[in-house]
């Protein structure tokens, strides 16, 4: 079962429109609906709320604010710094004050219309320049380094320095965010929230109500995407909908509309960085320094954690003798920004990336061939800027196996011929890799649970500690179950993520899930195997010594062999019923071997690291600045894949969302504070076409990762950074409008705008400043 | 009458004192419970409600219409019959369309899904599907956050135009255009929260108009479907509209049943487009006889916008980025407009008079446009630019159409921006520099010097001035490139922009 194609576990289900997600629930007695009410002002203090109007609306029962929580009014993932509902002072556009609490969606909707709240405006800080000029920080700046980088910048034969700038990114999950609570007998609760992480939401809704967590249960189905998105900022309404549960003894439910989602959660942080490098004539890198500034929003959020990531992704796959790279995170009067795929990972990478392409074009090279002298290797060039030893790295493997299979030098060659004869449209390819490292930062979330319950006719339940949004962790759970356990996937019942299954579990992110929970999965189903091996054994008649050599597969036990030696799974099952032998065990795993001293910089924050790399041929209309990918090339390395449709899906899908980031998807906000990029039709997120016509993904073969369950390897985030290559054949293209070789200015994300911008400065035709926010 | 019935997977639905600002998708979900179809924006623009209707009332002959159900008002679809995700498996059995997006691992997340599979299920049964650009103009509506596309397209192909011999089909075969209106000729849907006609007469639409002064046209609805669905669909912090604006449409007056309303005529003086064609007819009708219309309809919306979206809803709600006018402008069209007492024929430009208004007089309508044949010398061709190519809004759009004597000069010049004003307009000062001169270069690089003169465009949250300016000259320029070996452009198989200024290339696959 391990290694196969197979449909997402809930394929037939989407396809015929049976799959439920919160809203489509079967919506129980009495149920009431709520919506948040949200401040209109970046900055500003409340001086009075009048809700009497609200109230008066036919069907409104309630506006709760923070005077009406019962507990703490909290709801930060790191547990400082972010209250649910405002506490006399506003701080961004967005930003939760109350819930009105109605008989219908219609009145609520009139009941936010009528609420009046009056704000004294104070001064915002609306975006990360403005927040570095104001030295509007959270916490101390965060550093890595090695070595004397001033002195190594000093004595490098090259020195270039520069800035890069990468816009947010919304999320965009095609669900919104949505809970539904439900008040059951002596204060218990039950929450079917459309989230990433159940235990933080039990939690936040604990502290809120100020009971105990045993009290709270939290559900998830199954979301409708997530991305980071619903990480910890699917707290927020599930705590509203509880806390009005909790108050009105009704079950409540919330969904957000597309507009509410986008003006009041987080996204991907935009990021500001400088570097000065210092580079060998061959373009070998020697020193670096690069400082980071993230925009963080309002509150703290998860942005420690994401700058940290950054700083230990600034590296990319290359070895940095030396280096300082130091984060900060800016507070901001903007939505709290928040996980997303990656996770401050790519607004690392993308600096590197775009260093080694500005080096490439002074140096009047292949970028490719920049990037392959600069790998990692063998020591001393095998050693990371925090102080753990890269094992196994195979960057350069993967780059030579890619540049063969996708053509790329032919195709290089050919498309500067093209460029040559075309004087408009213009190709470009380029090649960029990534190397990512998996685990958790913060230690004590890499650890998971399973809970496996097998009936006496043979069937089982699954529960595990993670969610399901659409990565195919559910998949890969049934398959390791199948495997281990020796039965057909069709006898696997996948249970609801739910809080009294598994307690304590970590957010399902850091593409983590499988294999955190994966091991565990596989520890439980190999506990139970291990205790049905003798039952067997006895059932078959042979002696324990050679139940040691029974093969569990596919629901059938046998001893190879041995013709006569053959029994079912659900005999098995029941005649270990009648034996009174237990049918259900637990699976619990934590990753060995990590740990991380921030105060120092050093430590192994990593189990391993995860590689790929893309090829990108893109064309670009040099009177428009459109652009279209004519063909990627993708090999990533999944270790041994679990579910390999699975895989392959992982890696378009983030590939695709990657390029969006860098490409087409642009957030714009007024002078005011508010997103004016709000919906479907102002936030492009990339549609059919503008995938790539012709898209070629392979995993890498003999790939093994040991000490990771059946030797794969996490996937959901490290092929987003493979969208970068987009970018690098976009300035391959965009330089060959100028008739000299030069550097190319091509500012993020590479709207048709921005191409038609860079192409103007190529052509020697320089577009005046940008007036554009 | 309060009520009217329609069908959902062949089950026959009454509709009783429904409000008519009800949307579709809100019905099935909230009234029927059918829960498979999902709302993701609630504004026509994810796909996520995807539906699909069967149209056999169209010009040419019935056929499968995907559309957003989200922006679709209930009563518009009485007494048609509306599939939803739920309605095509056989019992176990599923639609060729949903297995092949099963077995391609075309679903993730699934909650795009239904919506995908509408619109495959209408694939299923077009012919017309013969090449890449047209799958994906077929899928360019329905976003997907999760696969990156290549599952979905590679089950779209499998399916497209395979048409089984199954019930749909059918159905399809079967379908004859209703008689319009065999009872009531005002098609009248009365509620206590408002009304709703669809008068199948010209004389019961005058009646009508005489005597309900606060009616509001719908031709088709996707723009009045995001009036009800964007106030329905919450307040967006900062700014505040007020509660019920629902109740400002009081009364409705669908002009889809009108006689002739979707007619397709050719004949030597040109063309006539009933105003109620839906878009997608257009785009088909116009394919070989018009290429500048079919060009700009291919990037004007979504497939389901354009099976809902009407000539008429386009040109009337006279947005300064209808894709359409610039179109009509340069091909210098007509609007032949309609009161009880007489018919009159405006030229296009005198049609939009300022921001979000035309000359529509009270108690006229816009019955069709007309547009001349494009002469043998004449050179014509349709733009559109938008920060994603497919499914979004103009930064500029434009349309030219040049005519030049024997010594290439040009004797007729109509270039037409939208996006570059309040209104679509033409650039009367870039046209008067091409006038007498030859076509050439430096022709045109004067006129485009003048478009400089000409506008005035705006920053905006979609494009700058400067890029605006730029790319309108652009498109000028690139219009010379494109149409000196081919003087009516068609769209190209595969477009890496709007404009292919170069000659076609040596692409070996799709």
């Amino acid at each position: 079962m391990i290694g196969k194609n197979l449909s997402h576990d809930s394929a037939t289900r989407h396809v015929t429109g049976q799959a439920r997600y919160i809203d489509d629930l079967p919506e129980p007695r009495d149920l009431l609906h709520a919506l948040p009410l949200a401040s209109a002002h970046a900055h500003a203090r409340i001086l009075h709320i009048d809700v009497d109007a609200a109230l008066d609306v036919p069907g409104v029962l309630a506006v709760l604010t923070e005077a009406d929580i019962p507990g703490e009014n909290a709801c930060s993932p790191v547990g400082w710094g972010e209250p649910l509902f405002a506490e006399g002072v506003v701080h961004c556009v967005g930003q939760y004050i109350g819930v009105v609490i109605g008989e219908s969606v219609a009145a609520c909707r009139a009941g936010l219309s009528a609420v009046r709240v009056e704000y004294e405006p104070l001064p915002a800080i609306l975006d990360v320049h403005a927040a570095i000029e104001k030295e509007s920080y959270f916490g101390e700046p965060a550093v890595l380094s090695r070595g004397d980088v001033d002195a190594e910048l000093e004595r490098a034969p090259l020195r270039f320095s520069g800035e890069v700038d990468t816009g947010g990114q919304d999320h965009f999950y095609l669900e919104t965010q949505a809970a539904l609570a439900v008040p059951g007998e002596n204060g218990t609760m039950h929450v079917f929230s459309s989230t990433q992480h159940p235990s933080e939401v039990q939690e936040k809704i604990a502290d809120i109500l100020n009971v105990g967590r045993h009290l709270i249960v939290v559900t998830c189905p199954r979301m409708g995407g997530a991305f980071g998105g619903k990480e910890s900022q699917a707290a927020q309404p599930a705590a509203m909908v509880a806390l009005a549960a909790s108050q009105t003894g009704r079950p409540v439910k919330i969904r957000y509309d597309r507009k509410t989602d986008m003006c009041q959660t987080g996204k991907r942080h935009p990021y500001h960085s400088k570097f000065e490098a210092g580079a060998d004539k061959d373009g070998r890198l020697l020193a670096l320094k690069v400082e980071s500034f993230a925009d963080t929003g309002w509150s703290p959020d998860l942005s420690r954690a994401i700058i940290s990531r950054t700083l230990f992704h600034l590296d990319n796959a290359y070895f940095i003798p030396a280096l300082r790279f130091t984060g900060r995170i800016a507070r901001t009067n903007n939505v709290s920004h928040t996980a997303f795929r990656g996770f401050g990972g790519p607004q690392g990478v993308i600096v590197i990336e775009e260093i080694l392409s500005r080096l490439a074009e002074l140096l009047r090279v292949d970028p490719a061939a920049v990037r392959r002298l600069n790998y990692y290797g063998d020591a001393p060039r095998g050693m990371s800027p925090f102080g753990q030893r890269l094992k196994d790295v195979r960057a350069t493997r993967i780059h030579d196996s890619l540049i063969d299979s996708s053509g790329y030098r032919g195709r290089r060659e050919e498309i500067e011929r093209f460029n040559r004869e075309s004087s408009w449209t213009k190709r470009g390819i380029g090649f960029s890799p990534v190397k990512f490292g998996i685990s958790f930062t913060k230690k004590e979330y890499n650890q998971a649970g399973a809970y496996i319950l097998v009936y006496a006719d043979g069937t089982v339940q699954l529960n595990h500690g993670g969610t399901e949004m659409g990565q195919g962790l559910h998949t890969k759970m049934l398959a390791i179950a199948a495997h281990t356990l020796g039965v057909p996937l069709d006898r696997i019942r996948m249970m609801d993520t739910a809080t009294d299954k598994v307690p304590n579990t970590s957010a399902t992110a850091a593409s983590s899930g499988s294999d955190l929970n994966g091991e565990a999965v596989r520890r439980a189903c190999e506990k139970l195997r291990e205790r049905l091996r003798p039952v067997a054994a006895w059932l078959l008649g042979i002696v324990p010594d050679e139940g040691d050599g029974l093969v569990f597969e596919d629901g059938e036990i046998w001893l190879p062999g041995n013709p006569a030696a053959r029994t079912t799974f659900q005999e098995v099952a029941k005649a270990a019923y009648d034996a009174r032998v237990q049918l259900s065990a637990t699976g619990y795993y934590r990753t060995p071997g990590i740990h991380f001293d921030p105060s120092a910089g050093v430590g192994n924050p990593f189990h391993y690291f995860a590689y790929g790399a893309a090829v990108t041929e893109i064309e670009v209309n040099g009177l428009t600045g459109e652009y279209r990918i004519r063909r990627a090339d993708i090999l990533h390395d999944v270790g041994d894949s679990l579910v390999p449709s699975i895989d392959k899906g992982q890696v378009e899908g983030a590939y695709v969302q990657g390029v969006g980031w860098l490409t087409m998807e642009e957030l714009v906000w007024d002078e005011m504070g508010r997103l004016l990029t709000h919906g479907a039709s102002t936030y492009n997120v990339p549609a059919i076409g503008d995938a790539p016509v012709d898209f070629r993904v392979s995993l890498l073969p003999d790939a093994g990762q040991e000490g990771v369950v059946y030797k794969s390897k996490a996937v959901g985030e490290p092929p987003f950074m493979l969208g970068i290559s987009a970018i690098v054949a976009l300035r391959h293209a965009i330089g060959a409008f100028s008739s000299t070789p030069s550097q190319v200015e091509l500012r993020l994300p590479a709207t048709p705008e921005a191409v038609l911008r860079a192409v103007d400065m190529a052509r020697g035709n320089p577009a005046p400043a940008a007036t554009k926010a | 009458m309060n009520r009217f019935h329609f069908w959902v997977n062949d089950r026959l639905i009454e509709v009783e004192d429904e409000p008519p600002t009800t949307t579709l998708l809100h019905f099935l979900r909230e009234r029927l419970r059918l829960t498979g179809t999902k709302e993701g924006c609630a504004e026509g623009d994810c796909g996520a409600c995807t539906v699909v209707y069967l149209d056999a009332t169209g010009p040419l002959g019935p056929r499968f219409r995907a559309i957003n159900s989200c922006l679709v008002l209930l009563p518009m679809m009485r007494d048609r019959r509306v599939y939803t995700v739920e309605g095509l498996s056989s019992g176990d059995a599923l639609h060729p369309a949903q297995q092949a997006l099963l077995n391609h691992f075309g679903s993730q997340c699934g909650f795009c899904t239904p919506g995908v599979v509408m619109s495959m299920f209408e694939a299923t049964y077009r012919l017309d599907l013969d090449a890449d650009f047209k799958l994906e103009d077929q899928m360019c509506g329905n976003l997907c956050r999760c696969t990156g596309y290549r599952p979905i397209r590679e089950a779209v192909a499998e399916v497209a135009g395979t048409r089984p011999r199954d019930r749909f089909l059918e159905m399809l075969q079967q379908a004859k255009a209703d008689p319009p209106c065999s009872e009531d000729p005002l098609g009248s849907y009365e509620t206590s929260h408002g009304s709703f006609y669809a008068p199948c007469s010209f004389e019961a639409l005058f009646d009508l108009l005489s005597n309900e002064p606060r009616a509001s046209f719908v031709c088709g609805g996707t723009d009045v479907g995001l009036a009800v669905t964007m106030h329905a669909g919450g307040r967006p912090p900062g700014t505040s509209r007020e509660a019920g604006s629902e109740s400002s449409l009081p009364c409705l007056v669908s002009l889809e049943d009108l006689p002739g309303m979707k007619k397709l005529q050719k004949s030597e003086a040109g063309f006539v487009f009933g105003a109620s064609l839906p878009l997608t007819d257009l785009e088909e009708a116009t394919a070989t006889d018009l290429p500048p219309v079919s060009r700009m309809l291919r990037y004007f919306a979504a497939r389901q916008i354009k099976h809902r979206g009407t000539i008429g809803g386009n040109l009337c709600n006279a947005s300064p980025i209808g894709d359409l006018a610039p179109v009509l402008l340069a091909l210098g069209a007509t609007c032949i407009l309609r009161d009880r007492a007489r018919r009159r024929e405006v030229p296009i430009e005198d049609f939009f008079v300022d921001y979000r208004e035309t000359a529509l007089a009270e108690g006229e309508i816009l019955e069709a446009i007309r547009i001349p044949h494009i002469p043998g010398d004449g050179r014509a061709a349709s733009y559109k630019v938008s920060k994603r190519r497919e499914l979004d809004i103009s930064s500029v759009s434009a349309s030219f159409f040049v005519r030049t004597d024997a010594n290439e000069k040009v004797t007729e010049a109509r270039l037409a921006y939208g996006g570059m004003a309040a209104t679509p307009a033409r650039a009367k000062l870039a046209e008067a520099t091409l006038l007498g001169k030859r076509w050439s270069t430096s022709t045109v690089e004067a006129a485009a010097k003048a478009l400089d003169s000409d506008f005035e465009p705006i920053d905006d949250l979609r494009a700058s001035a400067w890029y605006r300016r730029t790319v309108a000259a652009n498109l000028l320029r690139g219009f010379f490139l494109e149409t000196r070996e081919e003087r009516l452009p068609r769209l190209s198989a595969r477009p890496s922009g709007t404009i292919e200024p170069e000659s076609p290339r040596t692409d070996v696959e799709g």
